[in-house]
């Protein structure tokens, strides 16, 4: 059976890794903020607890999920690219990653600022996947926006 | 002879390549292919014949209206009912659910009446009563469901009351593949008075139905999930009640004689037609019909049977561990819906990676959101086969399941 091109959503292990091994799912020991979001239509949920260093900076994240892959491996490399940054980083992160998710596939993508998370870019072959990728992302809005 | 290599032929569709891959469609309960001489039926109507209905003197609205009067009768026939004028167009099976919501319920429920469903409905023969019951402050009901999901006969008796005015129930589930016994249904629900309504988007289509051997008192259906296009759909109501029953939407077509203070309503079945009707979908889902009845809905019953047999013959046999099939065991009480669970692989993935093969499968709660959970999990996904359907087309999903199986646990090659 040819796969390659199951091979463009799921490609270099990553997204599989993730999904099986999810980073920062350890309960943490205390946190500020806690922000959820719940896809009805396919009953995928994602679940953060951050815990700060000082007023703004980001230290522990506890990510809680249930759901596909691509869901699954998003909230777990959230959880790994937010750790260190400031309240004002990750929300900024999380707004071009969102804008990227929705551009064009054409779209040339600045590695610099994906880091890690390119493996994500490649669900945009699959547009109707594109909210799996985004949930995780609510959630964490819906986490800093608790930060008054 | 039911030849289904010549019956894929008369379907366009089914040559289109996905990722390079033949289409395996697979996702005949959300709605089916049409063949030629449906798509033909539409454009033969706007070429040829395309005129209002039931006004005009000119010779085009005559034909219009005759072919679209000539419809009605074939999809009356179709479903044996008593008359033509017993069966009402609407947009698709919901409507015709919400039609009998409104037009009979509000003048038929009242506070403390309970209506009787089962746990297997689509949310369209669901929801239309959980409204009219917070409207009447009546009360709802589910006959229980078996493992095998089943519903569990031996309750109905005496869920069935004094006070129940209304059983409604599938007659073939979208999510399960079960077959109802609705005539034994029916007479439960008339011994104490009450009516019985069949959701028939699922059987019209598959098997053959006669309302009259169903004794059943409405019967709402879908056209596009019978080879008919999309935005037309059916409602056949016992001429009694839907004699006594008030107009669902007013306006023109549906009037005798309007003064500027009040209007009084045509026949039967014009009167629950209001507007402009779909004339051309109406027409071409008798065309439609025509195909099914050519290939006689007894050999379309016959050869899903046989396709269901075969499936979960496969689906017992093959490499598929953990995985959970919903739904009986007997091809006899079941079509060819096949809804499961793969524990270690969500039904997303599962679908995303079946499209990349051809596969089209549908995967989620299927409309039956209480009934999904109610099984367990979250989501499931969903192969349902018809007519064009073939067992090499079981054996590329059950392989292609098998190796996406693989994929998720040992990860690309």
């Amino acid at each position: 059976m040819d796969l390659s091109s199951i091979d463009d959503i799921y490609r270099d292990r990553v997204i599989l890794d993730h999904c099986r091994n999810p980073r920062n799912v350890s309960p943490i020991e205390s946190y500020d903020l806690s922000g959820d979001a719940v896809n009805p239509f396919c009953g995928d949920e994602v679940h953060f607890q951050i815990g700060l260093s000082g007023e703004h900076q980001i230290e522990r994240v506890q990510f809680a999920g249930d759901g596909c892959a691509i869901n699954m491996a998003s909230g777990s490399l959230l959880s790994e690219s937010v750790k260190g940054l400031t309240i004002d980083e990750a929300s900024a992160l999380s707004i071009r990653f969102v804008e990227t998710m929705r551009q064009s596939i054409d779209q040339d993508v600045d590695q610099e600022f994906i880091g890690e998370l390119s493996a994500l870019i490649s669900v945009r072959h699959f547009p109707v996947r594109i909210k799996c990728a985004l949930l995780a992302w609510s959630a964490l809005e819906d986490a800093l926006s608790t930060k008054d | 002879m039911f030849d289904v290599e010549k019956i894929r032929l008369d379907f366009p569709i089914l040559t289109k390549e996905i990722f390079g891959k033949p289409l395996v469609y697979l996702d005949n309960a959300a709605t089916s292919q049409k063949p030629r001489q449906v798509i033909d039926a539409l454009v033969e109507y706007y070429e040829n014949f395309n005129a209002n209905v039931h006004r005009g003197v000119h010779t085009l609205s005559m034909e219009a209206t005759d072919r679209y009067e000539e419809a009605r009768e074939k999809v009356s026939s179709f479903i044996n009912s008593e008359s033509s004028d017993l069966v009402i167009w609407t947009r698709n099976a919901s409507e015709s659910l919400n039609l009998v919501a409104y037009s009979w319920g509000e003048k038929n429920v009242h506070e403390g009446d309970e209506i009787l469903l089962t746990p297997m409905e689509h949310h369209s023969n669901l929801v239309p009563w959980q409204e009219l019951a917070r409207r009447k402050n009546a009360v709802i009901k589910f006959i229980p469901m078996l493992e095998n999901g089943t519903l569990d006969m031996d309750r109905v008796k005496e869920l069935i009351t004094e006070r129940t005015v209304l059983v409604s129930a599938v007659h073939m589930s979208n999510a399960l593949g079960t077959i109802n016994p609705i005539k034994e249904l029916a007479e439960e629900a008339h011994k104490l008075g009450a009516k019985i309504l069949v959701d028939g988007a699922q059987s019209v289509p598959h098997m053959p139905t006669d309302v009259q051997e169903l004794n059943c008192d409405f019967l709402a259906f879908s056209g596009h999930k019978m080879l008919g296009p999309t935005g037309i759909g059916a409602l056949y109501v016992k001429e009694e009640i839907l004699e006594s029953m008030e107009p669902f939407l007013t306006g023109g077509e549906m009037v005798l004689e309007v003064s500027y203070e009040k209007a009084s309503w045509a026949d039967l079945p014009m009167k629950f037609e209001a507007g402009t009707p779909n004339i051309a979908d109406s027409i071409a889902l008798g065309s439609a019909v025509d195909y099914l009845n050519a290939l006689g809905m007894g050999n379309v019953r016959e050869h899903e049977k046989d396709m269901t047999a075969y499936a979960l013959d496969r689906f017992r046999k093959a490499d598929l561990e953990g995985l959970d099939l919903f739904g009986p065991d007997d091809p006899n009480i079941r079509g060819g819906v096949f809804s499961f669970n793969t524990p270690d692989v969500h039904p997303h993935d599962l679908g995303t990676f079946l499209d990349r093969i051809g596969i089209a499968v549908r995967t989620g709660h299927h409309c039956a959101m209480p009934l999904v959970r109610s099984l367990g999990v979250a989501a499931t996904s969903r192969a349902s086969f018809y007519l064009y359907n073939t067992k090499k087309e079981v054996d590329i999903l059950v392989d292609g399941v098998t190796e996406a199986l693989r994929y998720f646990r040992d990860g690309p090659k």
